[in-house]
């Protein structure tokens, strides 16, 4: 169960985290690192805590224990002025899109690049008309409001909102779901080019098997509030953990107990 | 003994709500104070505060001039005092009428859609998604609805004080027979410069007010459309019973003694 990688500083390193909402208990313990200039896929049942795992991350949320550290900064408990210099380093694709329905869908793919980086609007529209079109949209929906968009097509203005400014560190939240199968692969590759071609640390969250073997360097697998177990993704099909094979081949008999009542 | 309880709790209650609400105004304020400021947030609340608001505030002006002329004139019939109707008109509504029912229109109009709006981008997690774009929520939201507020509340009340004025002349010269120039005269003559600045003062006060229920409600919405819903509502509700304490305190600091 070593979901530790050796080698230089990991770009991100989780050590015992806990997070709980009330009685309700999220991630009890749970450690990951992140190399640099990798590309990590967190599977894991619905409700087990991945996209609380990422807020934690990014100070969204407050864990009650353990360690996050961003280059070897420590980061839970970050002042304000502090945090956000740490966040620059980051690009999140928020698993309901997120977008910000008072703004055109291009002002919303350059918000990072005109608040953050202080860039001039003409020249971040650019950027952004650019970004657009490598998820497949085009300049005519550039002016529409996002109330105007498809389920899909706001997914994909909020994938290219989160790598406009191509951060060192970009997560996805489920960045497939929700696209048909042709696109999804498309935005699968746009994910391994960021890797590939930006050299961005990835981390990821999805439900779709053939998408993490496909972006995957690690896989990583949460239950119970840990990861139990993690490793190259071509070791997934014989990981030897139970819970692993069972959820991978999606079946209901196994060692994970879905809380349904008949 | 447990009598005691209850109204401890609710003591308690009570303090954390307001230490909670100072703090997040505390934030609010010095995020507004110090840059980088954001002004097209800005432009855009003020145009939405102040030119929006215009015609309804307008309209309670004028309405409100009308129906004190209208009174005092039957109050002060009886008394043959009939030459202090554009006194009363004037002084009532710079001091107290212009600003108060102001600041509860605006209340309704402004406090609801901050509240509405910040909280549906809270419970859509667009307040997340700034902070990991490295926008301060407070500086890109907060801050720019507190300055709009603080400053147009005024503009309004001054608007207001003079449609409201021009309400009572209408319904004393045309209605009440009047002598035009006159009336203009009791008006100008009994008017100081701190009926004016008082009621500016309590605008500002109201403006500053209102913005900031509409965003400390809006964000700290949770639970989807109901906790938008309710967030609305206590907005608007706290905002109005805020105006109404506050314009007591105000008066009492200029008038009182
Ligand atoms: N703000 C919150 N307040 C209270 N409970 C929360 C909050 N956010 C998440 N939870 C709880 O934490 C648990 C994990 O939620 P999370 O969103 O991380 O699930 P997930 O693994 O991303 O699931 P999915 O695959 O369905 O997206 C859930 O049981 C949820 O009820
Ligand atoms: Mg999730």
């Amino acid at each position: 169960m070593d979901t530790s990688k050796t080698g230089p500083t990991p770009k991100v390193r989780i050590r015992n985290l806990h997070k709980r909402f009330g009685k309700k208990v999220v991630l009890e313990g749970l450690d990951l690192d992140l190399g640099a200039g990798e590309s990590v896929v967190i599977i894991g049942g619905s409700g087990t805590g991945k996209s609380v795992l990422l807020k934690c991350i990014l100070g969204l949320l407050e864990p009650e224990d353990g360690s996050i550290q961003v280059d070897g900064e420590e980061v839970v408990g970050l002042p304000e002025a502090e945090r956000e210099r740490v966040n620059r380093k980051f690009g999140m694709l928020f698993q309901g899109a997120a977008l910000f329905d008072s703004l055109s869908v291009w002002r919303n793919v350059a918000f990072g690049l005109i608040q953050a980086k202080g860039m001039r609007p003409e020249q971040a529209r650019i950027i952004a008309l650019q970004k657009l079109s490598q998820v497949g949209l085009g300049s005519e929906v550039s002016e529409l409001s996002p109330a105007e968009l498809s389920g899909g097509m706001k997914k994909r203005v909020a994938l290219a909102r989160a790598i406009a400014t191509e951060p060192e560190i970009i997560f996805f939240d489920e960045p497939t779901t929700g696209l048909d199968p042709i696109m999804g692969d498309v935005i699968n590759d746009l994910i391994v080019q960021c890797v590939h071609t930006l050299g961005a640390t990835a981390l990821s969250i999805t439900h779709d098997m053939q998408s993490a073997r496909k972006i995957a360097h690690r896989i990583a697998m949460l239950y119970g509030g840990r990861i139990i177990w993690a490793g190259p993704t071509n070791e997934i099909a014989h990981s030897g953990n139970d819970y692993v094979d069972q959820f991978i081949h999606g079946r209901a008999e196994g060692p994970i107990r879905m809380q349904v009542r008949a | 003994m447990p009598i005691l309880a209850p109204i401890g709790r609710g003591v308690l209650r009570f303090l954390e709500i307001a230490g909670r609400l100072a703090l997040f105004a505390l934030q609010g304020v010095t995020h507004a104070v110090r840059p980088p400021f954001f002004p097209r947030e800005i432009g855009k609340q003020m145009v939405e505060i102040g030119y929006y608001s215009l015609p309804v505030v307008g309209m309670t002006a004028i309405f409100t001039g009308m129906v004190l002329a209208l009174q005092s004139y039957t109050g002060f019939s009886r008394f043959n005092a009939e030459s202090a109707i554009a006194t009363v008109v004037v002084l009532s509504i710079t001091r107290e009428l212009a600003p108060v029912l102001a600041g509860l229109m605006v209340a309704g109009r402004i406090g609801a859609a901050m509240a509405a709006e910040i909280g549906t981008m809270r419970v859509t997690e667009q307040i997340d998604a700034l902070v990991t774009l490295s926008t301060n929520p407070f500086k890109y939201l907060v801050a720019p609805r507190l300055i709009a507020g603080t400053l147009m509340l005024p503009c309004l009340v001054l608007v207001a004080d003079v449609i409201g004025v021009l309400g009572g002349y209408i319904i004393a010269v045309y209605k009440l027979g009047f002598n035009p120039a006159t009336y203009i005269k009791n008006t100008w003559d009994f008017l100081k410069t701190i009926d004016l600045v008082s009621g500016l003062v309590k605008a500002g006060v109201f403006g500053f007010l209102v913005s900031l229920m509409g965003c400390y409600h809006g964000y700290n919405s949770k639970g989807g459309a109901q906790g938008v819903g309710q967030a609305t509502t206590n907005a608007v509700v706290s905002a109005s019973i805020l105006i109404l304490a506050f314009n007591y305190v105000i008066t009492a600091l200029f008038f009182g003694a």
